[in-house]
């Protein structure tokens, strides 16, 4: 009986080690990843935050990176989301109803089905060499802000279509078959009920697209959009830079005063996608409580 | 209520929403198309046999060689050092937060690495050139400016937030009744995530760590910035490569006019990335799928 006794505490003093040990392991993960993620917040703010001032944000592009500044680039982000908003948001809003309300179950719906999650997989560098196939080439729209922003909304419409969708079933069909028992088209039940509660959903996978199209390069830099712009765009026909290539472009000089204002370039980049973030996780978290209380 | 207008107008407003679903069709086949038509012109000039056993990849030189080796090594080199990373960290976090944290901590901690998802790559791509390769190399002082070993690293944060997300709810999932059973067995909290909580969770992990190989392989700007232009057919994460989505960068840089052996170059390369993607995303679906239909 003592023997088995000290051999169950000598087991578990071994096994209280291991615990120790792998919960350790566990946690110093999870250090790492903060680690780096400080340490990169740090070297950009660090690198940056100097040449962070008025004349930089007011500048065009120049040869001098003294006198080097975002205008041209934030400007044309400005525009080239815009844009790209305007065309993804109603079309992902109507093809996620569409999709929940309107598809009847055949084949093809369920092809679109497996579709929409490969769509959201595929790498961002594939949607510029469709927007360069498809719309600089064919419909000849050569490297304008609409060629950009056509290429951003496909980029950002299975995002859209997806959280949208998620959003629209989380509505109560109780509700809903309330208001087909009250009479209601299938146009009224979409017009009062579905889009007035999932809206705060399908807001927040909105601003989510709209951060991961405001950092997006690849596929600007593949349909061909320009590094050195002095000129701000005048019409979608302009030709643009934005934001996430001016930064490539400084960063990929060698001289170290372009990497300053890479660092600075990133830090407005960066800010900007963050703020959207954390908008959008609020509004989740808003969103939640509600539907749960 | 059952006028002729109304229902015309009903009629309507299904046709604009049956449109909007019918253009996501044609995004998916506008993309097979496009490449691949590009594609099957370069292969009229490429032999496909050039392409698949040559090893050298030297388009934009004077004397041509279309193999897409190095290009090929170059991606699953970066893209393996990543996985390396982000799997080994992921899902300890991922284990962390779904078996010892409170819901409290988990849900503080969640938000704060989504913080890294939300970050563009380019920004990953200064940090991995300018601040992680000279980091290293004062600890390996042969490692040259541009090379694998930096990005894969820096790759691997940034595509963590993906593989913790996806193990913590295929973790979270696994019944608390069958975690007691064991406990009741006597089973110390160790065995239980080893042998319950992780073999349930298992298509649920496997699918988040094909998720984040198929999210590596295609990851551009970072490469771009920090892997070097150099096509290589090396194993050795210390020199400059260049990936499938680097040389894409490369050739869209310069003023490639359309119709050149040059420019369809680009689209094969890409047909490649697609495929390989692609079949990674479904077989990714169908794990997550048979997870969600287990539990």
């Amino acid at each position: 009986m003592f023997n088995v006794i000290t051999i169950l505490q000598r087991k578990s003093k071994k096994r209280n080690w291991l615990e120790v040990a792998f919960l350790f392991s566990t946690v110093s993960a999870l250090g790492i990843a903060l680690f780096m993620l400080a340490m990169l917040l740090i070297t950009i703010l660090q690198d940056g935050f100097l040449r962070l001032n008025w004349q930089f944000l007011t500048s065009f592009p120049s040869r001098n990176p003294e006198e080097a500044g975002i205008l041209s680039s934030l400007v044309g982000s400005f525009y080239l989301i815009t844009l790209t908003a305007l065309i993804a948001v109603p079309l992902g809003i109507g093809a996620a109803i569409y999709f929940e309300k309107y598809a009847p179950k055949n084949w093809l719906n369920e092809i679109m089905e497996i579709n929409i999650g490969t769509l959201a997989g595929i790498p961002s560098i594939i949607y510029g060499l469709l927007g360069l196939g498809l719309f600089v080439r064919l419909m000849a729209l050569d490297r304008s802000l609409i060629a950009g922003s056509l290429t951003l909304a496909l980029l950002i419409l299975p995002i859209i279509v997806i959280s949208a969708r998620e959003a629209i079933r989380a509505i109560p069909s109780s509700i809903q078959e309330g208001a087909f028992a009250l009479g209601a088209t299938r146009s009224q039940l979409i017009k009062t009920i579905i889009l007035p509660l999932a809206l705060p959903g399908i807001f927040t996978g909105v601003i989510l697209a709209i951060s991961r199209a405001i950092g997006e390069t690849a596929p600007l830099i593949t349909i061909g959009a320009l590094t050195y712009i002095a000129f701000l765009p005048t019409s979608p026909m302009s030709y643009f830079t934005a934001l996430p290539i001016q930064i490539f472009n400084w960063v990929s000089r060698p001289q170290e005063m372009f990497h300053i204002n890479a660092a600075a370039g990133i830090i407005v980049l960066v800010f900007i996608t963050l703020l959207l973030n954390m908008l959008a996780i609020v509004l989740r978290n808003r969103f939640y409580k509600k539907s749960n209380s | 209520m059952y006028d002729k207008k109304s229902e015309v107008k009903e009629r309507l407003i299904g046709m604009i929403f049956g449109a909007c679903g019918m253009l996501f069709l044609f995004v998916t086949l506008g993309v097979v198309v496009i490449i691949f038509w590009e594609t099957i012109h370069f292969f009229q000039k490429v032999h496909i046999f050039d392409f698949i056993f040559d090893t050298q990849w030297t388009p934009l030189f004077h004397v041509k060689h279309f193999g897409i080796l190095p290009l090929l090594m170059g991606t699953l080199l970066v893209s393996g050092i990543s996985i390396i990373v982000a799997v080994s960290l992921g899902i300890l976090i991922a284990i962390l937060i779904s078996q010892y944290s409170s819901k409290k901590v988990g849900g503080l901690l969640k938000p704060i690495l989504e913080i890294l998802a939300g970050i563009p790559t380019i920004v990953y791509g200064y940090f991995a050139l300018l601040f992680i390769t000279p980091l290293l190399q004062k600890v390996i002082p042969s490692l040259s400016g541009f090379n694998a070993l930096s990005p894969g690293i820096v790759m691997g944060i940034m595509i963590l937030p993906l593989v913790v997300s996806l193990s913590d709810d295929a973790m979270s999932a696994v019944s608390l009744e069958t975690k007691m059973a064991a406990y009741a067995l006597g089973s110390s909290k160790l065995q239980v995530i080893f042998n319950i909580v992780i073999p349930s969770a298992i298509s649920g992990i496997l699918a988040a760590i094909i998720l984040a190989i198929s999210r590596a392989v295609g990851e551009t700007m970072l490469v771009a910035i920090a892997a070097g232009m150099k096509p290589t057919l090396t194993l050795n994460p210390l020199v400059p490569v260049q990936t499938i989505t680097a040389y894409i960068v490369q050739v869209s840089l310069g003023d490639t006019p359309a119709g050149t052996l040059e420019y369809r170059s680009i689209f094969a390369v890409a047909s490649v990335l697609f495929a390989i993607t692609f079949i990674f995303n479904i077989i990714a679906q169908k794990l997550r799928y048979s997870f969600k239909f287990k539990n």
